[in-house]
Order: C-alpha cells, then structure tokens, then sequence
C-alpha cells in the first residue's frame, strides 16, 4: 500500500495503482483519452502527463506504478503547459466538424478541448484526411477525427478477443481500420462506440438521429438474453433512439452486446397497436371489448384442463404472474415458461440458477461448459468467462459442438457420453474439476432442450457433488439461460402443475383436441402449426409467429414501454422502467390479464403495480429485495434415466434473431444476413 | 592520439581475412573460457571498471546496466539483445563491425550474455544491411561449428544461443522496447517504461539491450584490462570509440579514436580536412542526425566525448560527425531531417505523431523564407512540446536538430523571410488556414 503526496495531500492506495488512480483518489481530475480502466495500458494520448518531483520530464500518470514517497503535482504551469501542448497536437489534424459530428456533446475531446485548448490556431499547414474505413453495419467510421487512443484496438483484442481493429502504417500516417476493410463480425463490436473518445466511431444506426440532449433518459434492464443487462434507454418523443450500457460491475460491467444495443429499431416495426379478431379466417381490428368478448365465448365453457397458458422468452415476471394466478383461477395446471422445450427438473431453484453468479466467474478456475455456446446465448457473460481466461491458471473444457468462443478451451467431446464418464471420474477432466479450488459447470439449454434433459440434469447434479463443485461457500453448478423472462417464470412456479402438461404435452393435447384453449403470453419460438385445432389467444408487443397463428391477438407492452421486473439467469432481481407509452392501444401486460380476468368473472386481487408486486413476494421472497443474490439452497433434482447419444447443440442458431423484436429490427437482419454469408454475395439491386 | 596497438577494431577497414581463422590470428577467441571460468561477477565488476559507456547514443555505463539483471532467475530465462538496427543518418560503424570483425561480436555476445546469465543472443540487424546480415550468419555457422558458442560453448560448460533476427526497415525499432515489439513479431512501438526491459524484456522476461559496439568491445577489455581501456579517453568517458566522419571533408571515413579527441583534430588528421580547409566550415551535427548542430566556433575547440558535448548543449549521440561547409543550406539540411524523422516516426503518441509532421512543414516554408518572423518562434516552441513529452527519444531526437539550428543561426532564418518578402514585392499577409 504506497502512500505518495498529490498536491501536497497524503493518499494511500491499494499495490499495483497507477499514478493517476492516486491522483483521483486525492481528488485530481486527470484528463485522459487512451486510459480506460478496463483495458490494458497503452500510454500513448499523453494528455495525463502530471509532474514528478526529482523527474526531469512530466511523466504519463496512467502508466506510471504509484510507488512510495513520490510526490506528484497536478496543477503546475508545467502541466498545464504540457497538456495544452498535447491538446494543440490532438486538434491541428482534428477536423472542427462538431456541429456535424456525432459525438457532438458527448465528446471528450470537445470537453477538454474547453479545458485545455486556446482559442485560435497556430497551425497553418493542410490538415490530415483519412478516408473511411468499412466496419461493418452497425459502426460508422469517420477517420479524420480518429486521435490514434487505441481503445478500440484494445477493446476488439482483448474483451471481445477478436483481433479485428488495429493500426496500419506509421507515423501521421497510422490509421485505424479492420483487417481488409472488413465488417467487425465481434458479437460486443458496438462498445467500441461508447469508447471512442471523439467522433471517429460512431452508431452507424443512429447516425444523425439526435443530439444527445434532446433525448430522454431512463435506465431500464435489457431483455434480448439472460443476463439482465443495465442499460440506458435514450428516447425522443415516442421513438427509442438508442440503447446504451449501464455500469453494473456484478453484472455486464459496462457493456453490452449488439442484440441489447442495435436491436432496437425492431420496437417500431411490427408492432402490434391494436386488438385483433379472427373473423372468417382473418384477423380484423377489434377494440378491447370485442376481442375480451371473443375469449370470454371461447374460454368460459371449458374446463380447466382443456386451457394452457405459455409464457414467452421475453415475458416480465409482473404479466407471468398475473397470468399464472388467472390460469389458477381457471383451474388449469397447464403452464409453461420453457417454449424451447427445456426439461430440467424445477423442484429446486439450485438446479436452474446460475449460482456462481456472473462475478463468481473471475474466481473460478475450472470451467466446464457443457451444451451451451456462451458467446451467442449469452455475449456478456461469455466476455467474463474471457477475462477470467486472460487472467490465467484456469481450465476451460467444452462438451458440445466446436465453437470459436474467444479464448481456448480443451474440447471434450460432443455428446452426453463425456459426461456420464466425469460423473463416475473415468474422464481424466473429473480429477481436472476434484483438483481445482473453485470449479464449475455451466448446463446449457442446448443440454437440457431435450428429450432426455431431465436426465442429463440429474448427470450434471452428480458431477457437481463427486467432483466437489458444491460447498458451503461456492456454488459451482449453472444452468445458463437464453429467455430474460425464464428464471422469474420459474421463481413464480409458472411451470406445468399438479398433473399438468408440459410444452409437449400441452402441443400434443392441442393435435388430440384435449387443449381446447391456449394463452400465448409473447410465446414466439414454438411450432404453431401444432395449435390447429386450439384457440389461440396471443398477447404480445410484436406481429411474429404468435400473432399470425391467434385467434385473438391482445396488443401488450415491450420492454420499453412498462415498468415491470425481470430475473436474470442468477437469479437477480431487476427493475426496468418505463422509457415512453406502448403504441395505440396497447397495454402494460399485467393490466391486460387483469381487466380479462374481469371479463372471465375470475378477478385478479390486485388493482395497482405495488399491490401485484406484493402478491409476487408471497409467492417467492426473492423479489423482495432487487438487485441482490439469494443463494438458493442445494437440495436434490434431476432423475435417473435412459440418455440418448445424440450430440448437444445450442439452441441459439442465430445470435441476431432469438426474439420477436430482433426479428424486427432492420439492424439486425443486415447483422444476420452478414454472419450468414448472405450480404457479401448480394448484389446492387439485392432486396 | 590513438596508438595502433591500442586500437580494438584492427580489421575496421577490411584489409584482413573477416572469417574465424583471420579473428583468431587477431586475437579473438583467445581465453574466452578462461573468462567465462572467472564468473559473471567478475565480468561485470572488470566492465564496470573499465568505465565502458553505451556507444548506441544515450551513453549509459554499461557495466551497471549489466548489474540489474537478475541474480537469481525466476522461473523466467534472461536474454541479451544487440542493437544492430543502425539506421540514423550519418552513423555506419556497426555496419563495419559486421563486415570486418563479426567474431568480436559474437565473443561479446557469449561474454556479455554470460555476465548477465542470460540464455540466449537475438541480433536484431536492420533490414537493409542485406550482405552484413549474410556474412554475419555465415560468421555465427562457423562459431557454433568451432563449438564456441551453443551448447557448452568454448567448453566452458555453459549453454549459449545466438539468433540472428533481420528488421524490416524502420528507424523506430532501433529503440530498444520497439526492437523488443519487432522481435516478438508485433508492430515496432515503443514500450511504456516502467516496467524496464531488465524487469519485463523480450517475451516478458528480464532482458537487456546493447549496441553492437558496446558488446564487440567486451572481449577485449577482458583481455588487456579494464585499467588499460579507463586509461584511455578522458574523466567519465573512457576508452575508444568508432566515429564516422560524413559530410563536406575531403576523405570521409570511420575511424577508431580515444573519446575526447578535439574534434578538429579528428577531421583535419583522418577525413584529410574540411573541404576547402577548416575556415569553409560552417557547421558540424556532431553525433548522428539526432543532436544539435555546433557552429564553426565550437567546433574549434570542442571535444568529442558524451560530457564536453553534453556541456555544448550537444550530444556525442552515435559518434557520427557530420561536417557541413559553407555551401551548405543548413536550414534545407534541418528540413530533410525533419521529414526524416516526420517519416519515421511509430505514430503512437500524441506529440511525435502530430508534432514531428507539423515541424517539418514549417522547415519546409522556412526553406524558402515563405513565412513569418514569428513563426520561428512558434516552431521553437513546438519542438519543446514535443521535446519530453513522448514515449520514447524519438521526439526529442526530432526536435533537437531544429532547436539546434534556431540557436546557433535564427539570422539565417529571419533573412531568408526577408529575402522572399522582398522578392515579393510588398509584404503581404498570408491567408490564413480555415479553421
């Protein structure tokens, strides 16, 4: 712990600070562009430089180790004569373009150019251009603002880990671009916009929508994958412009991946504003009133059995409950949150919860992934399993398909067998796990989205307790989802009932005629044409399969636009707000359930958001408390049973398109159609 | 002056057989075992003694930037790497010692890299020294197949690699981390110090960078003693060095003398005089394109040694004179030099980047006298923002050459500007740059 004077004040920090972590710590602003606390060192804007007493120059203060009794002076004619030099050199080949720049407002540069900068130019020569470099859909490049800070470059090699940005040429003629001009295919590649200090990368979807402060900003939870995301929800008038991060260390840090950040042009498209009824086949605009009486027709005359509810990926755990206490009230036990046919055993949260939690990565050091692809089903938790490998002394090992996922792994099979032998320590991995001080195991849904989940839960539940992943202070089995509204739903027990169908026997009692009715709550992702002979009632934000197969279509909320709660796959209790009103007639979800169950003669007991949030915390007492961890219990799930060989595969086959908003948005069509091949080959006049 | 026995490089001109058999009749590899017998302590310790400072340019002692390696290895293996990047104008000595006495290089490797415990040599030679890479690997083939160095190296039971590494051409990765950058296959950049290379070096580990003759006098001052080499030279800056002598002199060549030989008398003894004799000089840049320019005045007097042109506001640098007589356009010289290092330059920090481009277009104008008397002033006061402020030497060695012009001949300058107002006609205002 060195203790060095800033200004003359004594600091103490923590072994291992830079000078500049002291100077803050005694309260010095340092202006910087290259330094980023979660990126390497590079040292290389020198707008930190500070003076060092007994040093003949000013040293960088991000790259210099605090050390004891240095002295370290801030606010010297020195300094300031030093960074207003390397302010000058920034700008004489900045273009003053700010009145048609991006970043205008949220500029660095701008701002410290008001610190540090004169007011008049020396330079009297031509300045620099550099032409613009393709980077793909999603990032805009304007090269000639580029200050050469290299966050970029440090960011693509080493929180994304793939080294697609670097430097060409030397001197004032260096220039950041990707390899050959080709798009950046990371799956993280938009955070390299929040960390260009100037304008030189900017959203290209986003290019010219607004100024940062005409937008109104809510801070909200992401809903694209599992982990729960913080984001900020920048809105003008009744249009989502951006999305970007929210510092939230426990969670995504301050990224987020492409899905969570681009895919929210998908909010304006499809949407679904208005009650719809089919009438001779067709579905035709109805106020609320038709289309409730068109369920009331259909619902009321049958019993509790013949009626199913399915709860979709991106389904709020206010609506699930809601609908889980109508269905009660209806006397069916046919519920199910699980639409890609997951089959682990609910019976106890330890067996569907992320425990090790997403910070809990950076202690483990044996990790195995079994039937999962992290970096399409879940980006940002993938980016922590990567910081934990770049940290080093860690075993990485994959059952599943052979996937790049940014850092090595050791790759141990494909299919089930692999773990049958780590169950019984026949697998040279199980002594890898035995040895290790903190292992885990991550069961993805490609593991347990089939016939035989059940099984393979009960097969990963025993390698965790032979190979000691359970103790009293680590937790090191994970089951990872890919459905933001999937761990509430489960917390809430919207999970089939006492003699009540699962997925499957809910679609194959919808073939037989024994489901007569079924309550689709934004579920998208299940074969629809297995509903024929049902009723089909479909709430949801988007015009996506759900919608085309209802009967009667009720317009709900997307994330955006209501105040609701949503579990991430640890178990993390989050609150989005709403950022701007659901379009037309269009409603929060849970006031949708409550004024049918009006309709149904089953009134729901609560009138007010406060009162159903109340009803939620008796049921379970984890979302009394948001944002926080309860370690769930270890207690025995899963079965024995017969395994198939069949190899494990994701669930996730397109990173761009898991969910009906996705499947909205422009941005993310151009991202799948570039993954998939299909942009390179298309032509001038293509679509 | 020097005496031809106490010369080090007595094959300096080529005269002799280059090859093992002709570096052995000279005295190479004579002993070396008996050296390496004595310990690494003792090599440093007679290193030390002898007062040896770096020839590369900074002039650090050499025998204490041997000391802080480390004693005790870590896990991590050390390794020595020699500079033989040499690529600043003016400066061809290394070239020569790889030409002619490539085995006094390869015997300092083996001492130098024993004194230091380190397991391995990387030559890193510039990339267009083509010939001198070829001899030098054929040099290298004949010492390990005479079993000199590799494994059990002169039979002294210690395991010694040398790697000879080819650059691709860039002035940057002359500077110790970029050549360390270059080496580990990355782009030449200079690195962040601290962490020092003796600490985090090539490939992460404790490493030491030398000049090619720094480590070719070693084994020499092994064999005639360290009193014999701090007997030469002068107070603080012992012994013999290489300088070239390039430029308006009527023979221009390198020569091997003691530091601190009056720098006249090196250019009137061995270059055969300044062209149209000693009064035709105007100007001399002393040690390479790097350091400032001493008018005719000093160089009457000076001596060439680190602290007499250190006193000079000058540097010995790489011991590269380059003399320059009265025909010459020094503000043209400067320029060139500018857009040298402007060309040159990594591009990774800030002041270098845009700095060393700025300077060298105001050179530019001033060459033709196409600004105003005040941008002299705004020039000087760009190379001190340059000068300090960067990762490496490179912005100071871009600046110092300009700063030393301004000094010793701003009349020059100011009448040049004068000349193209008046030749102009009435003086005009430039327009000014949109901004």
């Amino acid at each position: 712990m060195p203790t060095l004077k800033v200004d003359g004040q004594d600091v103490t920090v923590p072994q291992g600070a830079t000078v500049l972590q002291a100077c803050e710590a005694a309260g010095a602003e340092i202006p910087r562009f290259c330094y980023h606390e979660r990126l390497s060192i590079a040292g290389n804007c020198r707008m930190c430089l500070v003076e060092m007493v007994k040093s003949p120059k000013p040293v960088a203060s991000c790259a210099m180790p605090a050390a004891d009794g240095m002295e370290i002076k801030t606010n010297t004619p020195l300094v300031r004569k030093a960074r207003q030099g390397v302010m000058e050199f920034l700008l004489i080949n900045h273009p003053l373009d700010c009145p048609i720049c991006d970043q205008g407002g949220e500029c660095d540069l701008q701002d410290q150019a008001v610190a540090y900068g004169f007011d008049h130019s020396r330079y009297h020569e031509n300045k620099r251009a550099v032409s613009e470099k393709n980077m793909g859909p999603l990032i805009k490049t304007v090269m000639t603002r580029c200050i050469h800070c290299t966050r970029c470059v440090r960011f693509t090699e080493e929180v994304a880990g793939t080294e697609e940005i670097g430097a060409v040429f030397r001197g004032e003629n260096m220039q950041i671009t990707t390899f050959l001009e080709q798009a950046v295919r990371s799956e993280l590649s938009g955070n390299v916009i929040d960390l260009c200090p100037v304008g030189a990368l900017t959203s290209k979807p986003y290019a010219f929508a607004a100024r940062p402060w005409e937008l109104k900003k809510t801070e909200s939870i992401d809903v694209h994958d599992a982990v729960g995301s913080n984001i900020r929800v920048d809105t003008r008038g009744a249009e989502v412009l951006r999305v970007l991060p929210r510092l939230h260390e426990d969670v995504n840090e301050e990224w987020i991946s492409d899905k969570t950040r681009f895919a929210c042009d998908g909010l304006k498209r499809q949407r679904i504003d208005t009650a719809y009824v089919r009438r001779d086949g067709r579905l035709q605009a109805a106020s609320w009133a038709e289309a409730f009486e068109a369920i009331r027709m259909n619902m009321s005359r049958l019993e509790g059995s013949q009626i199913a509810a399915i709860a979709g990926d991106l389904a709020d755990a206010e609506a699930v409950k809601a609908l889980k206490d109508l269905m009660g009230k209806l006397g069916s036990p046919n519920m199910e949150c699980r639409q890609d046919g997951a089959r682990f055993d609910v019976s106890a949260a330890a067996g569907w919860r992320f425990n090790t939690t997403i910070a809990g990565i950076e202690q483990a050091d044996a990790i195995l992934l079994i039937g999962t692809n992290p970096r399409v089903e879940a980006a940002i938790l993938n980016a922590r399993i990567r910081k934990r490998y770049l940290k080093g002394h860690v075993s990485i090992a994959v059952v599943g398909p052979t996937v790049d996922l940014s850092y090595p792994h050791e790759h141990l099979g494909t299919g089930p067998e692999v773990l049958r032998a780590i169950a019984d320590g026949s697998h040279p991995y199980a002594a890898v796990l035995k040895n290790a001080k903190a292992p885990m195991l991550v069961l993805g849904s490609g593991a347990t989205a089939r016939a035989d989940g059940l099984a393979i839960h009960g097969l990963a539940r025993k390698i965790a307790e032979t190979c000691g992943l359970v103790r009293d202070d680590w937790n090191g089995f994970n089951l990872l989802h890919t459905a933001a509204g999937r761990v509430g739903a489960l917390e809430l027990g919207f999970v089939p009932g006492q003699g009540g169908r699962d997925l499957e026997g809910i679609l194959e009692g919808a073939m037989r005629g024994e489901i007569r009715a079924v309550y689709l709550l934004g579920a998208d992702e299940i074969d629809m044409s297995q509903l024929d002979g049902a009723f089909v009632v479909y709430q949801g934000s988007h015009g996506d399969a759900g919608a085309h197969r209802a009967d009667v279509v009720l317009p709900g909320a997307a994330y955006t636009e209501k105040n609701a709660t949503w579990v991430n796959t640890e178990g993390r209790v989050q609150q989005g707000r709403r950022a701007l009103f659901p379009p037309g007639e269009a409603r929060e979800d849970w006031t949708i359930l409550r004024a049918l169950s009006d309709v149904l003669g089953k009134r729901l007991p609560y009138d007010s958001l406060a009162q159903l949030r109340e009803a939620m915390a008796d049921d379970a007492p984890l979302f009394t408390v948001v944002d926080a961890i309860m370690a769930a219990e270890w207690a025995p799930f899963g079965a024995e049973g017969a395994i198939a060989a069949t190899p494990f595969a994701s669930t996730v086959s397109d990173f761009y398109l898991t969910n009906p908003i996705c499947r909205a948005s422009n941005t993310m069509a151009e991202c799948s159609a570039l993954h998939s091949g299909g942009a390179e080959k298309a032509t001038g006049t293509h679509g | 002056m020097l005496a031809d026995k106490d010369r080090i490089f007595t094959n300096l001109y080529g005269q002799h057989d280059w090859r093992l058999n002709g570096a052995r009749k000279r005295g190479d590899w004579a002993g070396t075992k008996e050296f390496l017998a004595q310990g690494p302590e003792w090599i440093v310790e007679q290193i030390k003694a002898s007062g040896l400072r770096g020839r590369g340019g900074a002039g650090f002692p050499t025998g204490l930037k041997w000391s802080f390696m480390p004693k005790q290895s870590d896990g991590r293996p050390s390794y020595l790497v020699v500079n033989a990047d040499e690529s600043e104008p003016g400066t061809c000595k290394d070239r020569d010692i790889i030409r002619h006495d490539p085995h006094k290089l390869i015997e300092g490797c083996l001492i130098a890299g024993f004194a230091m415990r380190a397991v391995a040599a990387y030559i890193y030679i510039r990339g267009e020294f083509i010939r001198e890479r070829q001899q030098l690997q054929a040099a290298i083939d004949e010492a390990y197949a005479a079993g000199l160095v590799g494994k059990n190296a002169c039979g002294s039971g210690y395991d010694f690699e040398v790697i000879l590494h080819h650059g691709a051409g860039a002035y940057i990765c002359g500077e110790e981390t970029a050549l360390l950058e270059s080496l580990e296959g990355k782009k030449g950049q200079p690195r962040m110090k601290p962490p020092f290379p003796a600490n985090v070096g090539l490939y992460g580990c404790p490493t030491t960078v030398n000049n090619v003759e720094s480590i070719a006098v070693a084994p020499t001052i092994l064999r005639r003693g360290a009193a014999w080499f701090s007997g030469l030279g002068r107070q603080g800056n012992a012994g013999t060095k290489i300088f070239c002598i390039s430029g308006h002199v009527n023979n221009p060549c390198n020569v091997e003398e003691e530091l601190g030989i009056p720098l006249r008398e090196l250019i009137d003894k061995y270059a055969g005089g300044v062209r149209g004799g000693w009064d035709n000089l105007l100007a001399v840049i002393p040690g390479g394109s790097s350091v400032p320019m001493l008018p005719k005045a000093t160089c009457d007097t000076v001596l060439m040694d680190f602290d007499s042109l250190k006193a000079e506001k000058s540097g010995l640098g790489t011991a590269a004179v380059i003399v320059m007589d009265k025909s010459t356009d020094l503000i043209k010289a400067i320029a060139r030099l500018s857009r040298f290092y402007k060309h040159e330059s990594c591009g990774q920090c800030t002041p270098c980047r845009e700095g060393t481009g700025w300077m060298w277009r105001v050179m530019e104008r001033l060459v033709t006298g196409q600004a105003e008397p005040s941008e002299i002033d705004m020039l000087l006061e760009v190379t001190y923002q340059v000068e300090g402020h960067t990762i490496c030497a490179l912005g100071d060695a871009a600046a110092w050459p300009i700063q030393g012009l301004i000094r010793h001949f701003r009349p020059v300058i100011e009448q040049r500007i004068a000349d193209y107002k008046t030749s102009r006609g009435a003086p005009s205002r430039r327009p000014e740059a949109a901004e």
